[in-house]
């Protein structure tokens, strides 16, 4: 088995009307093991970025508690929030530091830029960023994912739109996938408001 | 294969382990102690590699100690489980350590906890956790049976039932295990729970 594969995740993120969503499963497993089904992938950055860390946890952990560091020295020096696309500069370089002996992690990045404009990416474990216009996936499920948010997506969708679209996206995929599930943790943003939000799927 | 399993009931957490020291085909003793208690209010339930269980955790009970002495305080247990999984972090890609943890602790502030920390780093407050081929008995049987608030009786009822399936089903069955307990009135040990007793040590 893979080490990407080791705890089992899914995550996705999508554009809408000036705002996204990033989603995420919530199953935490020791290869065909369930540990818990209350773990957080999703990590809030700023009030209006969002991190996602997908493959092994512990690498996630380790590398969601060193960029909140350097953000927060970031927040020291320039006084003010980092833009969602410096972070996603920050966590390639952080990524590719470690190139020959990498975290074993695809990171999933939203945020709202200047002017709330949403803008998402992902990379690879090696920092490689892959940024797109409609929607990222990352984990375990991420061809499921693909799938489903490639025939569910649609351009321009208000916040309630879009919510329910990235659930039944996450839903669909994640039942296909034995490594990920146990329910879904959505957090749709926009300019003005969070909305967290817990979904009960197959708990299987 | 070494078994360690815990949950949290009603301002209070309980960690069982069987006290089997085994090398291959040969046990050692069967009245190894591999509950450590890490301070007046912490516990720390220990399986895997028997030096790196040892030293580690021991490691762990010094630092502990001496931010008490510095500081004047104690750690939380939260603070403590952090602690413990950066070491490991650290060491994981250097000299990693073979230790699983389940560290119970009570707070005066925030009540009983249990946290699983993985050999690979993996941090997570759980209510109920196991290490070992012990779990695949244990857990299921605590899903079955544990609800949030149970009594002293009830969980120890539990543990009771955790100790007879694995007694019963897996193939090389530790015989013995030590339960200690971790509540307001500090951490300690509960019972023993032996079927085979080292026969007495001749007197010189």
């Amino acid at each position: 088995m893979s080490i990407f594969e080791y705890n089992g995740s899914a995550l996705v993120a999508m554009v809408g009307k000036n705002c996204f969503a990033i989603a995420s499963d919530r199953r935490l497993g020791v290869q065909l093991q369930t540990i818990a089904t209350d773990f957080q992938r999703i990590f809030k950055i700023h009030d209006r970025l969002f991190l996602g860390l997908s493959g092994l946890a512990t690498d996630a952990q380790t590398l969601y508690q060193r960029l909140v560091f350097r953000h927060k020295l970031y927040q020291l020096r320039e006084e003010r929030d980092i833009k969602p696309e410096t972070f996603a500069n920050l966590v390639s370089a952080l990524l590719y530091e470690k190139r020959f002996g990498p975290y074993f992690c695809q990171p999933v990045i939203a945020g709202l830029g200047v002017e709330d404009k949403p803008f998402i990416c992902t990379m690879d474990s090696i920092g490689a960023k892959e940024l797109a216009k409609d929607f990222v996936v990352a984990g375990t499920a991420s061809e499921s994912l693909y799938g489903a948010c490639e025939s569910m997506f649609k351009e321009n969708m208000e916040p309630e739109e879009l919510f329910e679209t990235v659930s039944q996206a996450l839903l669909s995929s994640v039942d296909r996938d034995c490594l990920s599930g146990w329910g879904g943790h959505v957090y749709v943003v926009t300019p003005t408001e969070v909305k967290e939000r817990i979904l009960k799927g197959r708990m299987d | 294969m070494e078994c360690v399993f815990g949950l949290v009931g009603n301002g209070f957490a309980i960690v069982a382990a069987d006290t089997s020291a085994v090398h291959s085909i040969l046990v050692h003793k069967s009245n190894e102690d591999k509950i450590m208690v890490l301070d007046s209010h912490k516990l720390i339930a220990a399986s895997g590699e028997s030096g790196d269980r040892v030293q580690f955790t021991e490691y762990i009970q010094k630092n502990v100690a001496l931010y008490q002495f510095r500081n004047g305080i104690p750690l939380t247990t939260a603070a403590a489980a952090n602690f413990t999984r950066g070491e490991l972090a650290t060491a994981l890609r250097k000299n990693p350590y073979f230790v699983n943890i389940l560290l119970a602790g009570y707070d005066k502030e925030t009540g009983p906890s249990l946290y699983y920390i993985d050999y690979i780093a993996t941090l997570h407050k759980v209510d109920k956790g196991a290490f070992g081929y012990g779990s695949y008995f244990s857990l299921s049987m605590m899903d079955r049976h544990y609800h949030s608030g149970m009594t002293v009786e009830e969980a120890i009822d539990l543990v009771d039932k955790c100790i007879m399936e694995i007694r019963s089903r897996l193939v090389v069955a530790p015989p013995n295990f030590v339960i200690k307990i971790v509540d307001k009135d500090g951490a300690r040990e509960y019972a023993w729970r032996e079927s085979v007793k080292d026969a007495a040590v001749a007197s010189a």
